[in-house]
């Protein structure tokens, strides 16, 4: 064989080293060393682009260190309409999502502390089904929020979601009104609930539990919506602008709070908890 | 002659048939009386035995009829005194969504619902059903108007979903429907939702958390439409009837996973055979459950609400 054919397995190899040292930026396309974007926080240090984190790496960076204590991790997904796809069976892909993640479903919950305040926290991964919202998902979400009525502890729920999770069918969209029953319940004992919008919140999720945060608080640049925008584009039949569904654009049209950076969400909260005077 | 749907053929050919025979019938009627009869039952049975057979795709057909009773034939068949109001008091008021006080017999409710038209003009100017966030905003606040005057609500959902568009993002269509969902869970009034045609994702449940929820025999409820599903999930839309399939949208499936409380019958041959007829059976199971849910407390009414939703879903533990 020349040597300048290489085989696959020499291909992979050398693309692992690659992907081993170097992450390519999403937005200004740099290719950076990748001890430095996690060193970062999954932030491009060129240009500020905001890339995903794991639910676990998002606790690290926001409570206490030593403070986590997870609820219901062992809630995982069934298969109630025993769905099959083009791909194959839903039950597979779970299987497959859980090997790889080392997650039982999309969403992460427990207590922990900011600075020293008490909060519930429920945090969702992207690398589980997309994020999906599923029965699951759904259930933690809801236990978490009984979790904050019960102790009165302020909820922080930070939401990486592409919506709904069709595999489940009815029962994902019911998520939607069962989270949500959750989240309206803690108004009555005045109990703060902080929503954290990140890359990307959509579809179902968007128009749940994420959009009604007594506070809402997005990451830089996160695609923040609720229709696709191929449908959008679509449907109205003109080009969307590249601005379109991003954080600042949902900022401007007066449904977020803020727009904060990754690095400085934690003091953020710090902040506003401070302000509640149980 | 109204446009069939593929399955509805032999049924269109047993019509076109009795309609000749009662044609030549016309001077020796006596001679025929026995066949027509016998041939309009039948005809009955035969529509009966389609309808009670369709598959998903197929009522979703049906669910999507051009000539299905709209939200319109609804107010005018069930209610009276319907007094419609207007507007969200924010933006504007939309056409894909309608509301007002409305009686039931002798009961006094706040009536919201879909709106689709039934040619292209009304459909145009109601946007085909789809409501945009000013939509969601006016049902919400009827729902808040019915709390203070102690008065139930009913809705009517038949929408293919909320209105995707750039306006709609713009005003947040994501934030009224969540709004819309962490409202209703605490509104101090029962709440009765009908599935009258299609149940389109978060555009239908943005006014469908109700105490009860009811479907019509060939409605359908989805997550996603079938066509969505299939160019996503199959990455061609001519998958939507397997869509169809895989996702349970029928009202039967629906009921056998828990999420509806009862499915009202249609007549035979689908509402649009009989509008007249679909709306009597609807008004029945309303009275019922109106009386049931106005026997509850305001705390028990809203305790009942919120353990019907937490109890929704399938997971493991």
């Amino acid at each position: 064989m020349p040597w300048f054919i290489k085989t696959k397995s020499e291909r992979e190899a050398k693309k692992k080293l690659k992907d081993d040292i170097w992450v390519k930026c999403n937005s200004c396309k740099a290719h950076i060393f990748k001890q430095d974007f996690i060193n970062n926080l999954n932030v491009c240090p060129k240009c500020g682009w905001h890339g995903k984190i794991t639910a676990y790496e998002r606790i690290g960076i926001t409570l206490d260190s030593g403070t986590f204590k997870e609820i219901n991790e062992t809630i995982r997904p069934s298969d109630p309409l025993s769905f099959t796809d083009a791909k194959g069976p839903y039950a597979e892909k779970v299987e497959a999502s859980r090997k790889k993640t080392g997650l039982n479903e999309s969403v992460v919950t427990g207590t922990g502390k900011i600075e020293g305040f008490p909060v519930v926290v429920a945090v969702m991964d992207f690398r589980f089904l997309g994020g999906s919202l599923g029965s699951g998902s759904g259930e933690k979400i809801l236990l978490a929020a009984n979790y904050a009525y019960d102790h009165k502890i302020p909820y922080i729920l930070f939401s990486a979601s592409g919506g709904a999770r069709m595999h489940e069918g009815i029962l994902s969209l019911m998520q939607m009104a069962k989270t949500c029953a959750g989240v309206a319940r803690l108004n009555e004992k005045k109990i703060p609930y902080i929503s954290v919008l990140t890359d990307p919140t959509t579809g179902g999720v968007s128009a749940s539990y994420a959009m009604v945060g007594d506070i809402n608080i997005a990451e830089p640049g996160a695609l923040i919506g609720f229709a696709g925008r191929r449908v959008i584009e679509q449907t109205i039949k003109q080009k969307l602008p590249d601005s379109f569904q991003t954080a600042e654009f949902v900022l401007e049209h007066g449904f977020l709070d803020m727009v904060v950076e990754r690095k400085d969400l934690k003091e953020t909260l710090h902040k506003i908890l401070s302000y509640y005077n149980r | 002659m109204e446009r069939e749907l593929d399955f509805e053929k032999p049924i269109f050919e047993m019509q076109k048939a009795v309609e000749k025979l009662k044609s030549v019938s016309g001077d020796n009627k006596e001679n025929f009386e026995v066949q027509l009869g016998e041939l309009e039952k039948k005809l009955v049975e035969r529509k009966k035995e389609i309808y009670d057979n369709l598959t998903p795709w197929q009522t979703v057909q049906v669910a999507r009829h051009p000539r299905r009773p709209v939200f319109f034939d609804y107010i005018k068949n069930i209610f009276t005194d319907f007094i419609e109001l207007h507007g969200d008091r924010c933006f504007g008021d939309d056409q894909a969504m309608l509301g007002g006080f409305a009686t039931l017999g002798k009961k006094k409710v706040m009536l919201i619902g879909h709106s689709k038209g039934k040619n292209v003009e009304e459909n145009l100017a109601r946007n085909f059903g789809m409501a945009r966030p000013e939509g969601y905003r006016k049902a919400l606040r009827l729902m808040k108007l019915a709390q203070k005057f102690n008065i139930p609500v009913i809705t009517f959902i038949d929408t293919m979903g909320a209105f995707p568009g750039l306006d709609a993002e713009e005003r947040g269509q994501a934030e009224a429907i969540a709004r819309n969902l962490t409202e209703m869970a605490r509104i101090e009034v029962p709440i009765i939702t009908v599935v009258t045609g299609e149940g389109g994702s978060g555009g239908a449940l943005g006014i469908g958390v109700g105490d009860v929820v009811l479907m019509l025999s060939h409605s359908i409820y989805s997550v996603i439409t079938p066509e969505g599903c299939a160019s996503i999930l199959w990455r061609d839309a001519s998958f939507s009837p397997k869509a169809a399939e895989a996702l349970k949208i029928t009202a039967k499936s629906l009921y056998e996973l828990g999420v509806i409380d009862e499915i009202i019958p249609e007549p035979p041959g689908g509402a649009h055979t009989d509008s007249q007829r679909t709306a009597e059976e609807i008004k029945k199971v309303l009275l019922k459950y109106l009386k049931k849910l106005s026997s509850l407390s305001t705390s028990k009414l809203i305790n009942k609400r919120f353990e019907k939703y937490c109890s929704m879903g399938k997971f493991t533990r």
